[in-house]
């Protein structure tokens, strides 16, 4: 059994610590990264732990268990504002973070995406900037998560076997002349790591209970518990990061599981708390040095912020299908995620397999919807097969994380307000998307074809971005905050584009490079 | 997740309704499940009149010619329990109530037409949405919506690796380059 203890607990007054707020994919991996080279660690996690035997098949037990229910608002004239307009994202408050909840697809992002200002040149209404950083940066980290995560296509790794959904996507892929294979997964297609090969459950988005996708619930975790440099708190919801007279981040004031306030010392702050707790906790923690919120002399803190042009195409199909069985993510065709402005957009696409059951399935196909066209859909549920579109979208300025000061959560803290609305470019590319993924299925021989709206958000980035110049966002290219030295950004804020890609590898990729940079500044007592 | 009692008819007298009824597809994915046709659902909060209209009016937000009224009861025990609460109760006994004022009697004796027309003209209001929101939860995620919409769920958790995960034969098989392998044929790391 994977062991959760702590080997080791720290003072509350030890100013050695590094705090790491958040235990998903960026800061469940900085924290190992960091207890690995012997740095003493406290992982704040505001969720509870659920091992994976405590997962649900039960989708909405699931939800319930997992999500971030915590209020949140929504405005701006994106459709989830209107269809779930307490609910703008779909992430996790759980040990292990949204990385229970993802569906494992591990991809790279492309070499021109880094570039995205230079390559795409001007685009008005957007705030599009090259990162401080190149693919060439990021790419021995790549190498080492893909090992790490032991992603399947890579190194030799098997792909995994393709489920229904797969077959159906495949035959109308190759019909168009577009590539289509099972993808590059952090799911187990063989025994590694001491985890088991996937047994197509089907339940990705639910929390694996074999084990076999990776998750940091699963792997960094405990293994940081390992080495006797981490102690992990649970329920520990992080209220505000405390500073000294000179700016330097002293260390962070959080309610622990009884809702009593706790102060923990640092000698380092890194904050992963997703794309909108990230800014809620830094604009949380204005004082009067920093009278916008912590680290926002210029300003950016919250802004830009980009959940990925997404989109769904279910298509019925004369024979049965049952998507449900197996990986969610089961086919991947990468043709549309190439930038090539002809199509009428920047940037580019992916389109990959999902599955929904049924009870996810009747709330999310047609958020509100009622009547016949609804439940014709319905009616076929085990003759569907579907997609999802997910696309790089477009910063703005307006598209931003701020708090609402009229709303509360359990603790009396302003929640975060989260507004959007889609770029002309994000609703070509959408568009584009939707018909390209109506053919692959028509050319498959689909009777019925359906264009879904968004889902509430799983990729949610760029509101802490990194910028070469310090007025033009909030961090460097080490996710260090350009005001304050020892303050960092682990997670998908620092995205300063969104590029097509699934987010999460990106983010691991980083926080390993970060964990490094951290290490060698502490030693030379640069922070 | 709740299962209604379809072994027996419920005559206990509770202090609201019952719905009773008889499942209308011998041979169907629900009858399977069901040891006896005939169901019945008691209401803590409902009359029998309060219970069938909250049932028949389900039945047009979230029309499934072929699912049994059984399943639909699920909502309207769902909507009960939720009743308990004093606000809640009288949101809904107020929203039936209306349906049969603008219907001059009640709404359920109108024909399905004039009852779909009553339905349209209060879509939107709380009651409608309050309905609606329940039902898009309650009437899908029970294992007889499973078996009739033909939804496997979790079976018994061993996965769907050997029970027809790949299963579809009437298209071509994806060359082993795009698809993968069974983990039983490929070698430990």
């Amino acid at each position: 059994m994977t062991d959760y203890t702590n080997q080791r607990v720290f003072d509350h007054d030890d100013d050695g610590v590094v705090v790491v707020i958040g235990s998903g994919a960026g800061g469940g991996t900085l924290a190992n990264g960091l207890a690995r080279q012997g740095i003493k660690v406290v992982l704040l996690e505001a969720g509870g732990l659920h091992t994976r035997t405590d997962f649900h098949t039960d989708e909405w037990r699931a939800y319930e268990q997992l999500s971030w229910l915590d209020p949140r608002t929504t405005s701006g004239s994106w459709r989830v504002a209107q269809d779930f307009p307490n609910l703008p994202a779909w992430i996790c408050k759980t040990v292990g973070g949204s990385t229970s909840h993802w569906s494992a697809c591990s991809l790279r992002i492309q070499p021109h995406e880094f570039e995205a200002r230079t390559r795409y040149g001007a685009i008005e209404g957007t705030t599009l900037l090259d990162w401080p950083i190149g693919y060439d940066d990021l790419a021995p980290y790549y190498d080492r998560a893909e090992r790490r995560l032991n992603v399947t296509r890579t190194n030799d790794i098997p792909g995994l076997p393709g489920n229904n959904n797969f077959k159906v996507m495949y035959a109308g892929a190759r019909k168009l002349g577009y590539e289509c294979n099972t993808g590059r997964m952090a799911i187990n297609s063989r025994q590694a790591d001491g985890r088991d090969p996937c047994q197509q459950r089907g339940f990705c988005f639910q929390g694996c209970r074999s084990g076999a996708k990776w998750s940091t619930l699963n792997t960094e975790i405990p293994e940081a518990l390992a080495t006797g440099n981490c102690e992990m708190r649970t329920r520990a919801h992080v209220a505000e990061i405390t500073h000294d007279a000179s700016g330097k981040v002293t260390g962070v004031s959080y309610f622990d599981g009884n809702a009593e306030l706790r102060h923990q010392k640092a000698r380092v702050v890194a904050v992963a708390g997703n794309s909108i707790e990230t800014p809620r906790l830094l604009l949380n923690s204005a004082s009067t040095l920093f009278p916008d919120g912590l680290a926002n002399g210029s300003g950016h803190v919250g802004k830009h912020y980009m959940r990925h042009m997404t989109g769904s195409v279910y298509a019925a199909f004369e024979q049965p299908v049952h998507m449900y069985r197996g990986t969610v993510m089961a086919g991947i065709i990468p043709d549309e995620s190439r930038h090539d402005d002809s199509r009428g957009f920047a940037g580019g696409y992916e389109m990959e397999t999902i599955a929904l059951g049924l009870p996810l399935a009747a709330a999310f196909l047609n958020p509100g919807a009622w009547g016949r066209d609804f439940t014709r859909m319905i009616d076929q549920y085990d003759h569907l097969a579907a997609m999802w579109l997910v696309g790089e979208d477009m910063p703005r300025d307006t598209n931003r994380v701020t708090l609402n000061q009229e709303v509360r959560d359990q603790h009396g803290l302003p929640v975060a307000n989260v507004h959007y609305d889609d770029h002309d470019n994000d609703v070509a590319m959408r568009n584009h998307a939707y018909r390209q993924g109506s053919d692959v299925y028509r050319a498959a021989g689909a009777v019925d074809v359906y264009e879904v709206p968004p889902y509430p958000s799983t990729h949610n980035l760029g509101t802490c971005r990194m910028s070469e110049k310090p007025e033009d966002g909030v961090c460097n290219g080490f996710g260090q905050t350009h005001e304050v030295n020892n303050l960092f950004i682990a997670d998908g804020s620092q995205f300063t584009t969104s590029a097509a890609e699934n987010p999460t590898l990106t983010i691991i990729a980083m926080a390993m490079r970060q964990a490094e940079h951290i290490g060698e500044q502490m030693k030379s007592r640069t922070i | 997740m709740t299962t209604p009692s379809l072994s027996r008819r419920v005559f206990l007298k509770a202090s609201g309704g019952t719905l009773v009824g008889t499942l209308a597809y011998t041979n169907g994915a629900i009858a399977m499940l069901a040891p006896e046709r005939s169901w019945a659902v008691i209401t803590e909060q409902f009359d029998d009149h309060q219970a069938r209209t909250l049932l028949v009016f389900t039945r047009h937000l979230l029309p499934h010619d072929k699912l049994e009224d059984a399943v639909y009861a699920l909502v309207v025990k769902d909507l009960d329990r939720q009743a308990a609460d004093p606000e809640m109760r009288q949101q809904l006994t107020h929203g039936i109530a209306t349906l049969d004022r603008q219907s001059n009697g009640e709404w359920l004796s109108l024909d399905e037409g004039a009852r779909q027309d009553q339905v349209e003209a209060i879509v939107g209001s709380p009651f409608f949405k309050t309905v609606h929101g329940s039902a898009i939860v309650a009437l899908y995620n029970n294992p007889l919506a499973f078996a009739h919409f033909g939804y496997g769920g979790g079976v018994d958790d061993s996965g769907y690796l050997h029970r027809g995960f790949d299963d579809i034969a009437w298209l071509p098989e994806p060359p082993n380059a795009a698809s993968g392998t069974l983990p039983a044929d490929s070698t430990s790391a």
